[in-house]
């Protein structure tokens, strides 16, 4: 595994090097990315990416823990088949078809909704800024499709995590005059910390790839705005966009865009096993 | 045979039971106590002959249990009184784990579980609709077959229940902590590593850890299902012993496959056995017969008993 990994990032950047060495810094550091100007600055990009899948995460991690806790502690025996099941036929919807379906029914409910936060926050001073205007396609948008698109990925892996938790630490809970919730958040959460942040980065690297839903509702307009009802624009999607039509310095740009988005989404992964070892040792006490 | 044989597999106690029960009977349970459970022969005998002068804890009259379908125990009326131990014996499956977890309603959890009857908590019908199950369970704390303690360290273990109920000072905890690990004759030997992960012990020490999480929510009940069944013969013995001196403050009822721990440890036993069900081929409990440990093993009233005791059936 680590071999084809480091084989793909090697052939990578050996493509994107006339572009890295052509631009230098300004292609890492550049806060403009225009191709027809011949600008290739990726950090609106970066941005954007950053952005939209933080947001996916923030409504999907909270909607996927609650469902697996219902399956898994709450619903009656007879609820729980039909839970799983339509939230795994989620899990199998193509991309495509919830970009399509967004952009032609969600993107003008969204516009009006962002619209009215929008006006409702007009005059607080941060939020105002953070929920300005909209045209529909937005960084929420995208945001919320790929929250709709890994919450059956996030449910599905801490749904099997919850169940793995010893049916004796939660009766000793319980015996103990906890609540359920209590329960929950004193053996379930701490029992599953390592494979819920494993399902979260999961869902993670699911958001920050993701290319044809995304490109379809962002806007298409690179760009690091604080309107996160504003259109921008995320690595994938840029790449997909720009591909078929790209001259050699552009298509050298697009693949090093690949290779930044594949170290980022490792770098991710890593800092997350070492918050997993951290916390375990927190919550489990010394060895 | 040796004094010390704590197995839990009723057949090879069977030599000395029978012997004893066919023999003079009635010094048995103390020949069969170890010397280190230094229990006090006069003090036994005490407490089991008048249990009527001690207040009632439980009441349960005509208690039925149902898992679905499956009438799983019935007709079972008995008393549990303060600051004794009482233990249920009897063959598998004849519900002595389903009578022990409807005392803190831990088979609410069981999905299908139905009670029926009454199990009254000092004159309170536990299952009335006004009772909160938690609270119960705060009340009435229990000690599982398997050691069961919290992937957590020693010192979290025992302050959860605490924690739970509101005490959020940490020098309230600590106290709480060094007091009821005291209680459970663990502190000794984890004082200096309170922060060590608890599945790091023996699981002697760990079914220990269970008993001062139990004993830190200040209970007035431990229910304790085959506490020593996981455990080896020494382990086992330091669990007896500490039985004993818990009852001073607390009430315990436990189930035991272990006849000789039945008869060194309780005041009054409680044997269940099972029957055929006429509309199945489930078979349904019931409680053949309650009386002080001595009484039983000496000369149990019920023909099943007797035979249960000295190995001949179960
Ligand atoms: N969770 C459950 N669901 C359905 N039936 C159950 C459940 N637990 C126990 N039973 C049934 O209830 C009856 C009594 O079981 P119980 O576990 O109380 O017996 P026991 O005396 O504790 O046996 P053992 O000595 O083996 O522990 C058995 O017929 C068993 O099959
Ligand atoms: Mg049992």
């Amino acid at each position: 595994m680590l071999l084809v990994l480091a084989l793909i990032l090697v052939t990578m950047i050996r493509q994107a090097w006339p572009a890295w060495s052509e631009l230098g810094a300004s292609y890492f550091f550049g806060t403009e990315w225009i191709p027809s100007q011949g600008k290739y600055g990726i950090l609106p990009l970066v941005y954007g990416t950053l952005v939209v899948s933080l947001i996916a995460l923030v409504f999907a991690v909270p909607i996927s823990i609650g469902i697996s806790l219902f399956v898994t502690e709450v619903a009656p025996e007879w609820l729980r088949r039909p839970v799983v099941t339509t939230v795994d036929l989620l899990a199998a919807v193509p991309s495509v078809v919830f970009g399509l379906w967004a952009f032609y029914n969600l993107l003008p409910g969204f516009q009006a909704v962002f619209n009215n936060i929008a006006s409702a926050v007009s005059s607080i001073p941060v939020l105002n800024v953070v929920f300005g205007p909209s045209t529909g396609s937005s960084f929420m948008s995208a945001g919320l499709i790929l929250a709709l698109m890994i919450t059956p990925i996030i449910t599905s892996v801490t749904r099997e995590v919850f169940l793995t938790v010893p049916e004796n630490d939660k009766s000793g809970a319980l015996a103990l005059g906890a609540t359920r919730w209590e329960m929950i958040r004193g053996v379930v959460f701490p029992h599953s910390f390592g494979g819920m942040t494993g399902a979260v980065m999961l869902g993670l690297g699911r958001a920050m790839g993701e290319t044809v839903a995304v490109a379809l509702v962002i806007g298409a307009v690179p760009q690091i705005s604080l309107n996160l009802f504003g259109v921008g624009e995320t690595m994938p999607a840029q790449i997909f966009r720009q591909l078929s039509e790209a001259g050699s310095t552009l298509r050298s740009a697009l693949i090093g865009l690949g290779v930044v988005l594949l170290v980022l989404t490792i770098l991710v992964n890593i800092s997350a096993r070492r918050a997993v070892v951290a916390v375990d040792r927190r919550f489990k006490g010394a060895p | 045979m040796t004094t010390y044989d704590h197995n839990d597999d009723t057949q090879t106690t069977t030599d000395s039971t029978a012997a004893a029960i066919s023999g003079e009977a009635v010094t048995m349970p103390m020949q069969l106590a170890p010397p280190s459970a230094g229990i006090d022969s006069a003090e036994r005998q005490g407490n089991a002959v008048e249990p009527e002068s001690l207040p009632k804890v439980f009441n349960l009259e005509e208690l039925q249990v149902y898992y679905g379908s499956h009438h799983a125990v019935r007709d079972v009326s008995m008393a549990v009184c303060a600051n004794q131990i009482t233990a249920f014996i009897g063959p598998s499956g004849c519900g002595k784990t389903t009578v022990l977890r409807c005392f803190n309603r831990m088979n609410d959890l069981i999905a299908g579980a139905r009670v029926e009857g009454l199990l009254a908590y000092h004159g309170v019908d536990l299952y009335s609709a006004e009772v909160n199950p938690v609270e119960v369970r705060r009340r009435i704390g229990m000690v599982f077959q398997k050691p069961n303690p919290f992937p957590k360290s020693i010192y979290e273990n025992v302050a959860y229940g605490p924690r739970i109920a509101g005490i959020k000072k940490k020098s309230e905890l600590d106290d709480i902590v060094e007091r009821s690990l005291v209680q459970a004759a663990l502190w000794e030997e984890v004082k200096n590593r309170l922060k060590a992960s608890a599945l790091g012990m023996s699981g002697g020490q760990q079914q220990r850890l269970c008993i001062a999480r139990a004993v830190a929510v200040s209970p007035e009940v431990i229910l304790m299902d085959e506490p020593c069944s996981a455990l080896d013969p020494i382990a086992t013995s330091r669990i007896e012993d500490l039985m004993l001196e818990l009852k001073s403050e607390f009430t315990i009822v436990i189930v035991t496959h272990n006849m000789q721990q039945a008869a060194r440890v309780s005041d009054v036993t409680a044997f269940y056995s099972t029957e055929v069900n006429p509309d199945g081929d489930l078979r349904t409990g019931l409680l053949v017969e309650m009386a002080p440990t001595v009484d039983i093993f000496s000369n149990p009233s019920d023909e099943l008993t007797e035979q249960y005791i000295s190995g001949r059936f179960g």
